[in-house]
């Protein structure tokens, strides 16, 4: 059997602990990087005004659509009132059921009503012909993996704190920062100068965020206020990722500008076909830091 | 917001000792000082809302209140406050919903910092006549906009309407204005209208701010009306407030064809409506929102897709501060000609 798995939006949260899942349960998941072909697909379902990152999630279902039995795509309202998501992730489902046709595994993240990732994967793998006790146990062994995974690789990136070099802290969602196409190009760049680029998603100091903003309420903009207050006075400068136009960050990117006492760098994608421009701008941002 | 502003009105200055200053209403150059302060891709009532905030406070205002809904809407206030604080504002800016919840201890809390002698029962009272005072106006609303498209003297609506909100203002007991409003809804009946059995008839859906500030969308309601069409528009202060989870819960399973999660902000009862409108056999629907509204750019699809099933004609408007006002008046004679040849 064959899941296939949209390499966008929620992936990058969720992967880890799916693979090993999915794993214990000889399901095999199918993927694609994104290209620019996936982009100008998922353009021609997309309607004009959305975000970057939900045209390429488009467009890896359009992939996807005939490449597998399953696609998943979980419905992700909140994680308590205070942990809530982007309002495309509460409509993802539904907008796929629409446009396209497709057979499609999904459940529902919504603390306030009690349903949780364990009850959602057990769903699925109930739908799926396996028995209770056997996912029950593939759950188990897949947060245990996590857990430990997820943990080192927080402590190598707040390790790079430490280090003698200039420290820069990329601030962006993590289906912007790891995208094959988005992301990449511009850490690919960054990487040439001798610089310790540090992840602000890969922090553990959700409780800081409240230094910087009282009441925020997004789950994944709580880890990143939280990650910047942390290493607000260990690093050299903040480059901000986004894409045009992102919902959340056009608010928390701009508050943050205003309260850090750093040197950043804020780079919203709309296209990468002019990656000259964003090259220029980094050099330039560079410059600066080394300077001071 | 529109004509909303006297029951807000009325619930301050009956319940708290405290000066009000009435902001003037939105012009050009509301939406201008807003546009230079915010940032970049903002939905445009935070814009407006930044905009009335910078007028009220040159006029000496030093406290402001903010609401907050589901979607980004609740996390306005705190960017409003340090994009003030950075032009050299002193004032206190209080947020009464985060996070879509309404915690009515927060609240109370808020209004006892406000006025320390605030008193909870007197606060009650008024709150029930301001909430029967919103229901009544709600309704009259909507006797007007299926009506004043068809008005035989010109403002007569509008002229009635302004004396019974004079009135409303006045009042101090639900009895008094439960009887004003029989008494009004009955002058409202009488007012002569010349409409026709078969008239164009057009439903409003969208974003909650852009259709009810008029000035946003450029006065739709009364260029929908100039062309003798019958308007039908279900979002009110009453549904926003008070009726806002029934109705979700029920286009939830209404339409449930179309969606099985429940979407954020409006976008589920947008749905829902656009279904509904198609079943009643509209003629079409004009879908309004502010340009970047995020949870009704995720719905369009959908939308777009009940209304090739129900054969209804549908078209989005999107408004920011710099969309030209002849653009949209274009598109909707174009909307309205269209809508007629499919009559014949």
């Amino acid at each position: 059997m064959k899941i296939g798995i949209p390499k966008a939006l929620y992936y990058y949260y969720f992967i880890m602990k799916w693979k090993y899942f999915f794993d214990y349960l000889n399901i095999e998941i199918v993927t694609i990087d994104t290209t620019k072909e996936i982009i100008t697909k998922g353009d021609s379902y997309a309607s004009s005004e959305m975000c970057l990152s939900l045209k390429i999630f488009f467009g890896h279902i359009d992939y996807l659509k005939d490449k597998c039995d399953y696609i998943l795509i979980p419905n992700i309202n909140n994680f308590g009132t205070y942990n809530q998501m982007c309002s495309n992730f509460s409509s993802l489902y539904d907008l796929v059921n629409n446009l396209f046709d497709v057979k499609i595994l999904t459940y529902e993240i919504n603390y306030l009503k009690h349903k949780n990732e364990k009850k959602g994967l057990i769903k699925i793998g109930r739908q799926l012909g396996f028995k209770t006790k056997l996912l029950k146990k593939a759950y188990k062994i897949a947060c245990i993996k996590y857990n430990k995974e997820q943990k080192q690789l927080i402590i190598d990136n707040m390790n790079k704190l430490n280090s003698g070099n200039k420290k820069i802290l990329i601030v962006g969602h993590p289906y912007n920062l790891y995208d094959n196409y988005l992301g990449k190009i511009i850490i690919k760049n960054l990487e040439k100068y001798p610089l310790e680029l540090i992840y602000s998603d890969l922090f553990n100091q959700d409780d800081l965020s409240f230094y910087l903003s009282e009441n925020i309420y997004w789950k994944y903009s709580k880890k990143t206020l939280g990650a910047i207050a942390y290493c607000q006075n260990k690093i050299d400068g903040i480059i901000f990722i986004s894409t045009f136009p992102c919902g959340l960050d056009s608010l928390v990117n701009e508050l943050v500008m205003r309260k850090i006492n750093l040197p950043y760098l804020n780079l919203v994608i709309d296209d990468l076909d002019a990656i000259t421009g964003i090259e220029t701008r980094i050099e330039s941002f560079i410059d600066i830091i080394e300077q001071n | 917001m529109a004509n909303y502003y006297i029951p807000a009105y009325y619930l301050i200055s009956k319940t708290l000792n405290v000066e009000i200053i009435k902001t003037p209403f939105i012009t050009f150059k509301t939406i201008e000082i807003g546009n230079k302060y915010s940032p970049e891709f903002i939905c445009t009532p935070f814009k407006y809302t930044l905009g009335s905030f910078i007028e009220a406070l040159d006029m000496g205002a030093n406290v402001l209140i903010q609401f907050g809904g589901g979607c980004r809407y609740g996390y306005y206030s705190e960017l409003q406050k340090q994009i003030l604080k950075d032009l050299g504002y002193k004032f206190e800016l209080y947020n009464l919903v985060t996070a879509g919840k309404t915690d009515i201890k927060r609240i109370y809390k808020i209004i006892k910092k406000i006025d320390k002698n605030f008193n909870l029962f007197k606060g009650l009272y008024y709150l029930f006549i301001t909430y029967k005072m919103i229901k009544y106006m709600d309704k009259i609303d909507d006797y007007i906009r299926r009506n004043v498209g068809f008005e035989v003297e010109k403002n007569s609506f509008n002229n009635l309407l302004k004396e019974m909100l004079e009135k409303f203002s006045l009042v101090n007991n639900p009895i008094s204005l439960c009887y004003l409003y029989h008494k009004y809804f009955k002058k409202f009946k009488k007012i002569k209208i010349n409409k026709p059995n078969n008239c164009l008839k057009v439903g409003l859906i969208g974003e909650l701010y852009t259709l009810m500030e008029p000035f946003s969308n450029y006065y739709i309601e009364k260029e929908l009306a100039k062309f003798n069409i019958e308007i039908k528009r279900f979002t009110n202060v009453n549904y926003l407030l008070f009726s806002n989870k029934k109705t979700t819960n029920k286009a939830l399973k209404k339409a449930k064809k179309y969606m099985k999660y429940k979407m954020c902000a409006d976008a589920s009862s947008n749905v829902y409506w656009t279904k509904y409108l198609g079943q009643k056999k509209y003629d079409g629907i004009i879908h309004i929102k502010s340009s970047f509204c995020t949870p009704e750019i995720s719905v369009m699809p959908i939308l777009n897709k009940v209304a090739n099933d129900y054969n209804i004609p549908l078209i989005f408007l999107s408004f920011d501060a710099n969309t030209s006002e002849v653009g949209i008046k274009t598109r909707l004679e174009a909307f309205h000609d269209m809508i007629e040849m499919r009559r014949k």
